[in-house]
């Protein structure tokens, strides 16, 4: 599970249904599925009928879950090929949405990181979205010195995938960016540069 | 009364010092023998003459050569000035805070009349004489914020106020101690705060961020903070790490009293009247050991107050490698007599 | 640290702006320009009534961007406990009074897309300077304004004819118009933000329509105008001041302290901010929250006072002040 005693790092607190909510809106990735699954069985399936569902299989076991998503008939279903083409369909239901329409993102914490960015940049607040890590640990990086995202990263230090510094990666967190702080490991030594370690399997 | 203005650099030749005035105003943060977080905050009011808290926003003898520094970082990385969009009015409020105490405590050198929303800024030591609508971007070179802290030493982060906490969504950071406003900026008090080791454990940020919420106007208040810096380079963010990391490893016992330079940070806050946000002032001066020594009273404190630093907060502040050396240097100066409290020299 | 900040001021004019309400300008004794402040924010006046110092917070309803003075409004409340009586009765035009530095809670989130904005009678106050600045600033708002009666409802008619009748809807509940509450919270564009100041059941009633209606907290705010609320009067001892003081019946405890010579740390003087919270080093007897501040857990526990609006029965109550 994620580790929450960083402060900088979000506390994913899990997809706890807002029974008010107008609209709900799920976005979800590889066993991400499983999160909402696990709420339609606690709370029973009424929510379901305001529910749209947007699911991207991409996480450890493709094609695993779209089955029992669709089982759960909520109002629309739809399956994204890759996370790109998942964050556009977000960004254009959100672009509409009104007041009441309630957030859902579960995932890698890239995943989460990057839906979260659609949804700060169309003026939900981060606070109100609820979020919960199912999946691999590996993070995005934003890589201080190029400032180059490398994606799902998994050991600590890696190699930035832009301009090719060895990076200690940090466990501080930047929503914004949403991605955690890579740092040269070996500027103060270079070549010195420890060999990767997999933190985040 | 003039400040003479010196020339010098804070890269590549490394030209900077201290006069004998600038080492004897310098803000010596340290008032006992050992170091340990507090919340240490005091109220701002004008201080002692001479010393860097006579004026509430300090311009100094390195104004100049510090502001040639900072278009030189900006040059090369645009990404140490950002402002997030709903900051605007933010902006316009520390633009006006600037002014008013850089003209009021340094009139020979800046001079602001207000006409209206008609302004006319003289900047004498810059060579700046602009005229402009108050309000009004169109009508300055840059937004506000960036208009006038390249115009004022010290990094400044303007902060808004929502939601019960404080949030950094805008700033001009070319002279931190390491760390980076492209990734921190949108992070509240807690999550920008969070690599700091320690500290939370003993509450002094929870006390802290109740404290500046409750920052009212007309009542600033400040705190020191402090680290140490190889070379007397103002750049040391993340970003240019690989050119200044390196650094570090090139103290020897014979040059720790050029290389190795304490810096200090006063901090001051204060609460801005049009967006009631916070805005948070981030001075940063230097001084090398060798220039430290000539205060015999500074000259037995520090190496006591490094000796006796947890490891943890060295490593925080990026002293591991050099701290013995300069450790040894430094007690050639200590005689281990008693010193007096406080920061000043005797 | 208590550097005084406080301004005195000259009453420049003292207007009736409607039934029951005075409007009262107040310049600086010299001329010079205000402090600047952002719209929501509030001054604290002293008075002098007779030897008796009140202190009430009031909503700047001036513009922010004028700082040639200060306008605030008040109304005179049935059961005034003398604050808005004295207002009304005593104060003229050449007067002096003391007035704090503006402090803002009730502020504008500057992200918002568009601002509602819920009045209920005196509520509009804090809307009128907030009003100013999103205009001047460009950004999209409306005003709803529930007023009593025409006559009782003051400013409306500036108000609508400054802003327009697309931004600005009256509801007199005279004629039986009521905000529509549900129909307004149920298709705003995301990052709008709902502000509402008016009679606490107005504010609740708000609050909980839009919880319902699956507004997050984040982007409700309110600003309750809560008089202490009078009560049997007792005794506390100052624990650190050494010394035993008597609560009155229409004295909060704040105030007692303060006639008492001592200097406790107050903002809103309303039980919502947090400023005036003391520790209690004990207690025989029983805590009367009236607070918005702390929370119920807390309450519950008993370590802590708000000192503006709360109030204590029992034979000892000991705070750390």
């Amino acid at each position: 599970m994620a580790d929450s005693a960083i402060k900088s790092r979000p506390i994913y607190k899990g997809l706890h249904i807002n029974a008010h909510a107008r609209r709900h809106l799920f976005a979800l990735e590889g066993e991400g599925a499983l999160a909402l699954t696990g709420q339609a069985e606690s709370q029973g399936a009424q929510f379901l009928a305001k529910a749209e569902v947007l699911y991207v299989a991409h996480g450890s076991q493709p094609r695993a879950h779209e089955g029992s998503l669709q089982k759960l008939a909520p109002r629309t279903f739809w399956q994204a090929p890759t996370i790109p083409t998942l964050l556009t369909r977000v960004r254009a239901t959100l672009s509409t949405a009104t007041m009441g329409t309630q957030l859902y993102i579960a995932g890698t914490e890239g995943f989460i990181g990057q839906v979260m960015q659609v949804a700060l940049e169309l003026g939900i607040d981060p606070n109100s979205i609820a979020t919960e890590h199912r999946g691999s640990l590996a993070r995005r990086v934003q890589c201080v010195h190029c400032k180059g995202i490398t994606e799902n990263v998994t050991a600590s230090p890696c190699t930035c995938s832009h301009c090719g510094l060895a990076l200690l990666v940090r466990d501080h967190y930047s929503r914004r960016i949403g991605a955690f702080q890579g740092v040269n490991i070996d500027a103060e030594a270079p070549g010195t540069a420890p060999s990767p370690q997999e933190l985040f399997p | 009364m003039a400040i003479a203005f010196r020339e010098e650099t804070f890269r590549d030749d490394f030209t900077f010092r201290n006069s004998r005035e600038g080492i004897r105003r310098f803000p010596f943060p340290f008032h006992e023998d050992k170091y340990m977080y507090a919340v240490n905050i005091e109220p701002h009011v004008p201080g002692a003459k001479d010393t860097a808290y006579e004026h509430l926003i300090d311009v100094d003898e390195h104004y100049v050569a510090e502001m040639q520094d900072r278009a030189l970082v900006l040059q090369e990385d645009p990404l140490r000035c950002q402002a997030l969009p709903h900051m605007m009015s933010a902006q316009w409020d520390t633009l006006e805070l600037l002014m008013e105490q850089q003209a009021r405590g340094y009139p020979e050198a800046f001079t602001l009349t207000r006409n209206g929303d008609r302004w006319r800024w003289i900047n004498r030591p810059m060579g700046i004489d602009h005229t402009f609508t108050f309000g009004d971007p169109s009508t300055l070179p840059f937004e506000p914020m960036e208009y006038i802290t390249r115009q004022a030493q010290g990094d400044f982060c303007i902060v808004d106020q929502r939601d019960g906490n404080l949030w950094m969504d805008a700033g001009i950071v070319t002279t931190q101690a390491d760390w980076s406003l492209d990734f921190d900026i949108g992070m509240n008090f807690m999550e920008w705060h969070g690599p700091v080791p320690l500290a939370h454990e003993v509450g002094v940020f929870d006390r802290a961020l109740k404290f500046l919420l409750n920052l009212q106007q007309g009542k600033p208040v400040r705190r020191l903070n402090w680290t140490m810096t190889i070379n007397p380079r103002l750049d040391t963010s993340p970003e240019n790490y690989p050119k200044w990391g390196p650094d570090r490893a090139t103290v020897t016992p014979q040059n720790v009293g050029e290389k190795a330079h304490l810096r200090v940070e006063l901090q001051s806050l204060w609460r801005l009247p049009r967006s009631n946000a916070i805005l948070f002032v981030i001075r940063c001066y230097l001084i090398s050991m060798g220039e430290l020594v000539t205060v015999p009273k500074w000259a037995r404190r520090l190496p006591r107050v490094l000796r006796t630093l947890p490891a943890e907060i060295a490593d925080y502040k990026g002293l591991t490698r050099y701290r013995q050396t300069t450790v040894d240097w430094l007690s050639k100066y200590d005689d281990g007599a008693a010193t007096s409290a406080g920061f000043f020299p005797d | 640290m208590s550097i005084n900040t406080d301004m005195p001021v000259r009453v420049a004019a003292v207007t009736e702006v409607a039934e029951r309400v005075k409007r009262f300008r107040l310049e600086s004794l010299d001329g010079a320009p205000l402090p600047f402040f952002s719209g929501g924010a509030h001054v604290v006046v002293s008075m002098q009534d007779d030897g008796r110092l009140r202190r009430n917070p009031y909503s700047l309803m001036s513009s922010p961007h004028d700082p040639s003075g200060y306008e605030i409004s008040v109304l005179r409340v049935e059961q005034s406990r003398g604050g808005s009586a004295f207002m009304h009765e005593h104060v003229k035009a050449g007067d002096r009074l003391v007035i704090s530095q503006p402090v803002n809670l009730f502020p504008i989130d500057h992200r918002g897309r568009k601002h509602i904005l819920l009045a209920g009678g005196i509520g509009i106050t804090p809307f009128i300077a907030m009003m100013e600045q999103l205009s001047r600033e460009g950004r999209a708002f409306e005003l709803h304004y529930a007023v009593r009666t025409r006559t009782h409802g003051a400013y409306w008619k500036n108000l609508q004819e400054r802003y327009g009748a697309h931004r600005v809807k009256i509801y007199c509940d005279a004629e039986s118009l009521f905000i529509p509450t549900a129909t307004l919270l149920e298709f705003q564009p995301l990052g709008t933000h709902l502000y509402v100041c008016g009679p606490g059941g107005m504010i609740d009633g708000v609050l909980n329509q839009a919880r319902q209606a699956g507004w997050p907290e984040q982007n409700l705010h309110c600003e309750r105008f809560l008089a202490p609320p009078p009560g049997k009067p007792f005794r506390i001892v100052l624990q650190r001041s050494q010394k035993e003081i008597a609560v009155e019946e229409h004295q909060s405890i704040l105030e007692a302290v303060e006639a008492a010579g001592i200097d406790a740390p107050f903002l809103c003087r309303g039980g919502a901010c947090g400023q005036c919270e003391t520790a209690i080093a004990s207690l025989d007897g029983v805590l009367e929250h009236n607070d918005h501040y702390l929370s119920e857990a807390e309450k519950a526990a008993g370590r802590k006072l708000m000192i503006c609006v709360s109030r204590f029965k029992g034979p000892e109550l000991v705070l750390d002040l």
